[in-house]
């Protein structure tokens, strides 16, 4: 074996108020999967930005292949063989699969025959894309597979992974795993970032973890547990979430033959949907990313009109033609999957972002004027409650980092103690700490009699939260079933099983 | 090479910073056209921008120009804050002096306390009246409100300098085209000059306006649904119902300018009553930022370009153009410089490959917006 692939010597890098990472060092080994962890803010990203060459370091240096490494831009870094795909998509939604890959590669490689070839790695990785789709129509799971496609083309010595696999099912991560592993044997290296502990088990070979910006240990993943991990991760110890089985009420939120062609071009119409959910407990809703969970959300917040008002109802009163106003006013609170630009608007303070639903059901106004100073109250007791790592309610949502909006997201809405509370991938891209906050929360939010339907691609959180899961395939939902009658092989089964899953539907069409 | 970057946030005090940069600059490239049409460079612009502020009259007329510029475009600039694009101002304008004056003239030569008010009501709601049309198009048919509305400008236009021929004609104007003078006429602010109270309703709606953006829940869903149309649906704001908001309010404000516009320095309907307002006042909205109190700073400096201009008309025989090249350097430059709010200028040596231009990853690019708006 050779030497390192690439060195880091004492990278550090300050922000006003904050230094994001303290004299780091550590190095890559050639054929390797190195996990990067840490908690949100801990300092990953701006690292990785740093070896991306999106950033620059302000101390240190890096060395690649022994050679010193300081790139000026993402293509210098990507001219000397490190590709990345970021947690935030980078594609535009207007354009095609075949257009946004060639958009993000060198002119030379976005040359003729970038379909066949998107094809031909698509399918020899096991990543089933259609390269003439819009991206507008694609969902999250699918994005990331046109990030990791147009990555492989490149045929990188480094890819550095950001949280790859939070929105994939356990099979779609087994895909992606092989497609590592792969990778490794044909002589690439991979930098992998995520909070999934077990997969960093099963996956990485080494791993260094973060804390407050600084290095905190250096180990081999696959001799420490989950927790172990996470305990040096957060420098504290965990208590993992417990489930108490409350007191199960009436229904709250009834589902009832929901039936609701999709607005989109490319998109799945739900079809005969029946859910109830009742006062205490927590119904997960898994399923493959484009099964029509977004639809579904849509018309379950409101932003899609049910046909009948009775398909959906809380607490008996009928609102499938209410706006997501009236709704909340009911007591329906949401935490919609795409936090920026759906959940939030990016350039608006974060208690102006708190304005944007909480302002009926935590009473931010009279008279249609805004309380301001009740406003960034609310905003506040979020950001202390949830610990969202920010210096002020003032700051923009989009300054914060992807977990730490989560946080704010989530407690924005668990706050305003909802009586039906609907959450897509609540803790997406949230450190392991975190993520049990959230849960906690979850669970006494529920305790209190609060009807709770989580919807996320991560069978092990909807495994250990929910009393009871329900499986979305091809726009149709299976009955829900008691989670302790269930088993993850059985779940993912389910999701690429019983009608045809959308992408197979295509492919027949075609 | 010089080369754009994007930057991580959009930069604050650049966001303040670009309109002066504008104007700055705009003095220079009058300077440098003065040189070269060899006429005094700084003469001239002690004419254009100096001298109209060293008299009561000068002082007066500024108010009188900067009225309707400023009551326009606190109108517009709501709108555009949402992403509803108003062109067509100047119209609206015209409808509101139309609709206005005919109310006078239908009284004539009655006149009392209520004259007044109620011609300023005909005037806002023939203002907002015009304006629907592009609003009921755009909610219903999804037709382009930038296209419609700027459209009727000619419409509205023709409409007024028909019916000034025709119909509204005075009968005792010896066949010119234009009505009766109206019976009563705005009071008069500063004796012996023209400014009229039109001025402390535009002050008025600056006021107004600051507390709807900032402070009501109204300005705020407008907000949201021009920065994040997806999150507007998330919040259950009704994008018609903004459209429609946003449609009558700016275009009963244009009409109200379009009346106080007949009833106060003019007097009477003319064909020539649309002098240009209207486009002004999206120049006027942009330079002040789209906020209530730049609006009321960059309307009265627009309100210098006419003054001026006409200064420079008279003292330097320049020709009236010179108004219009002013205006056109404001928005010219401030355009330009506006790019450093989310861009920084860099300075690159050749050997980087420009071709990662748009790379970075720095900001999800959902930078659709103009995509949402068209495809719902």
């Amino acid at each position: 074996m050779t030497g390192p692939l690439l060195e880091l010597q004492g990278i550090t890098k300050r922000f006003p108020g904050v230094v994001a990472n303290d004299d780091v060092t550590f190095s890559i080994g050639p054929r390797q999967i190195h996990a990067l962890l840490g908690e949100n803010g801990a300092g990953k990203s701006t690292l990785v930005k740093i070896i991306y060459g999106v950033m620059h370091a302000d101390a240190g240096s890096m060395r690649l292949d022994g050679k010193a490494y300081a790139p000026a831009n993402p293509s210098d870094a990507r001219a000397n063989g490190i590709a990345m795909v970021f947690q935030h998509f980078s594609l535009f939604e207007g354009l095609t699969v075949v257009e946004n890959v060639a958009l993000g590669i060198s002119a030379a490689l976005a040359r003729q025959g970038l379909r066949e070839r998107i094809l031909s790695v698509s399918t020899a990785y096991g990543l089933k894309l259609d390269p003439d789709r819009r991206v507008g129509n694609l969902s999250v799971g699918e994005r990331q597979r046109v990030e990791v496609v147009r990555c492989l083309l490149q045929g990188p010595q480094l890819l550095i992974m950001d949280e790859p696999t939070s929105v994939l099912t356990p099979q779609e991560v087994e895909v992606l795993f092989a497609t590592l592993r792969r990778l490794v044997l044909e002589g690439c290296s991979i930098l992998y970032i995520s909070h999934k502990l077990e997969e960093i088990r099963a996956l990485c070979h080494r791993a260094t973890i973060l804390r407050g910006g600084k290095v905190v240990g250096d180990c081999d993943p696959t001799r420490e547990t989950a927790r172990s991990l996470a305990e040096m991760m957060i420098g504290t110890a965990l208590s993992p979430p417990r489930r108490e089985v409350g007191r199960i009420g009436p229904v709250r939120l009834k589902v009832e033959g929901l039936t609701l062609s999709s607005a989109e071009q490319f998109g799945v119409d739900l079809q005969d949907v029946d859910l109830d959910v009742r006062a205490g407990e927590i119904v997960g809703l898994a399923g493959v990313a484009g099964n029509g969970q977004a639809e579904l959300m849509q018309a379950l917040i409101g932003e899609r009109l049910a046909d009948r008002p009775t398909a959906i109802q809380i607490d008996g009163v009928a609102v499938g033609g209410r706006s997501p106003s009236a709704r909340r006013a009911l007591g329906m609170c949401f935490v919609p999957e795409e936090r920026l630009g759906h959940g939030s608007v990016p350039d608006m303070s974060l208690w102006e972002n708190a304005v944007l639903t909480g302002r009926a059901r935590m009473n931010l106004g009279s008279f249609g004027f805004i309380g301001v100073s009740r406003a960034k109250d609310f905003a506040a007791k979020v950001v202390a409650e949830f610990a969202v790592r920010t210096p002020g309610v003032e700051r923009t949502a989009r300054s914060l980092s992807g977990g730490n909006l989560q946080k704010f997201l989530v407690g924005r809405e668990m706050l305003q103690l909802p009586t039906v509370l609907i959450a897509a991938q609540p803790t997406w891209g949230v450190d392991a700490g975190a993520a049990a906050t959230i849960h906690s929360f979850l669970l006494a939010l529920a305790n209190t009699g609060t009807a709770i339907l989580i919807v996320s691609q991560d069978l092990d959180e909807l495994l250990a939260i929910c009393s009871r899961i329900a499986v979305i395939a091809g726009g149709r939902l299976a009955p829900a079933r008691p989670v302790d009658q269930l088993t993850t092989e059985q779940i993912g089964r389910d999701m690429g099983g019983h009608g045809p899953s959308r992408l197979g539907r295509e492919q027949a069409h075609a | 090479m010089l080369r754009l970057e994007p930057r991580r946030e959009p930069a604050q005090a650049m966001f303040y910073l670009t309109p002066f940069l504008a104007i700055a600059l705009t003095l220079l490239a009058g300077i440098a056209l003065f040189e070269i049409l060899r006429e005094p460079p700084l003469e001239a612009m002690r004419l254009i921008f100096i001298k109209p502020l060293t008299s009561v009259r000068g002082v007066a007329e500024l108010l009188v120009k900067g009225t309707p510029l400023i009551l326009i475009a606190i109108g517009l600039a709501i709108g555009f804050r949402g992403g509803i694009w108003n062109i067509g101002a100047e119209g609206q304008f015209a409808i509101g002096a139309l609709s206005g004056g005919a109310v006078a003239l239908a009284f004539y030569p009655a006149t009392g306390w209520w004259l007044l008010p109620l011609m300023s009501l005909a005037g806002i709601a023939g203002g907002a009246a015009w304006a629907a049309v592009p609003a009921l198009l755009r909610t219903r048919f999804n037709a382009n409100e930038i296209l419609v509305s700027l459209m009727l400008v000619y419409v509205a236009v023709l409409l007024l300098s028909w019916l000034v021929h025709g119909p509204l004609r005075d009968p005792d104007g010896l066949n010119f085209p234009e009505s009766r003078l109206f019976q009563t006429a705005l009071p008069i602010l500063i004796d012996g000059t023209r400014a009229h109270i039109g001025f402390l309703v535009a002050v008025a709606a600056v006021g107004l306006a600051w507390l709807l953006l900032e402070r009501h829940f109204l300005g705020f869903k407008i907000k949201v649904l021009g920065q994040a149309p997806p999150a507007a649906r998330f919040g259950g704001f009704s994008d018609r119902r903004l459209i429609w908001f946003c449609f009558l309010l700016s275009g009963g404000c244009a009409g109200l300018a379009g009346l106080f516009e007949a009833a106060g320095p003019v007097g009477q309907l003319v064909p020539a009553l649309p002098a240009g307002y209207g486009f002004t006042a999206i120049i006027v909205a942009f330079l002040g930022r789209l906020h209530p109190v730049g609006i009321l700073f960059a309307g009265l400096l627009l309100a210098l370009t006419y003054i001026g201009g006409e200064t420079a008309q008279i003292a330097m025989s320049l020709p009236s153009a010179t108004t219009a090249v002013f205006q056109g350097m404001f928005l010219f430059f401030l355009l330009a410089v506006d790019v450093q709010v989310n861009y920084r200028l860099r300075w690159v040596s050749r050997r980087s490959p420009p071709a990662a231009a748009r790379e970075t990853g720095e900001r999800p690019m959902s930078q659709t917006a103009p995509a949402h708006s068209m495809e719902h």
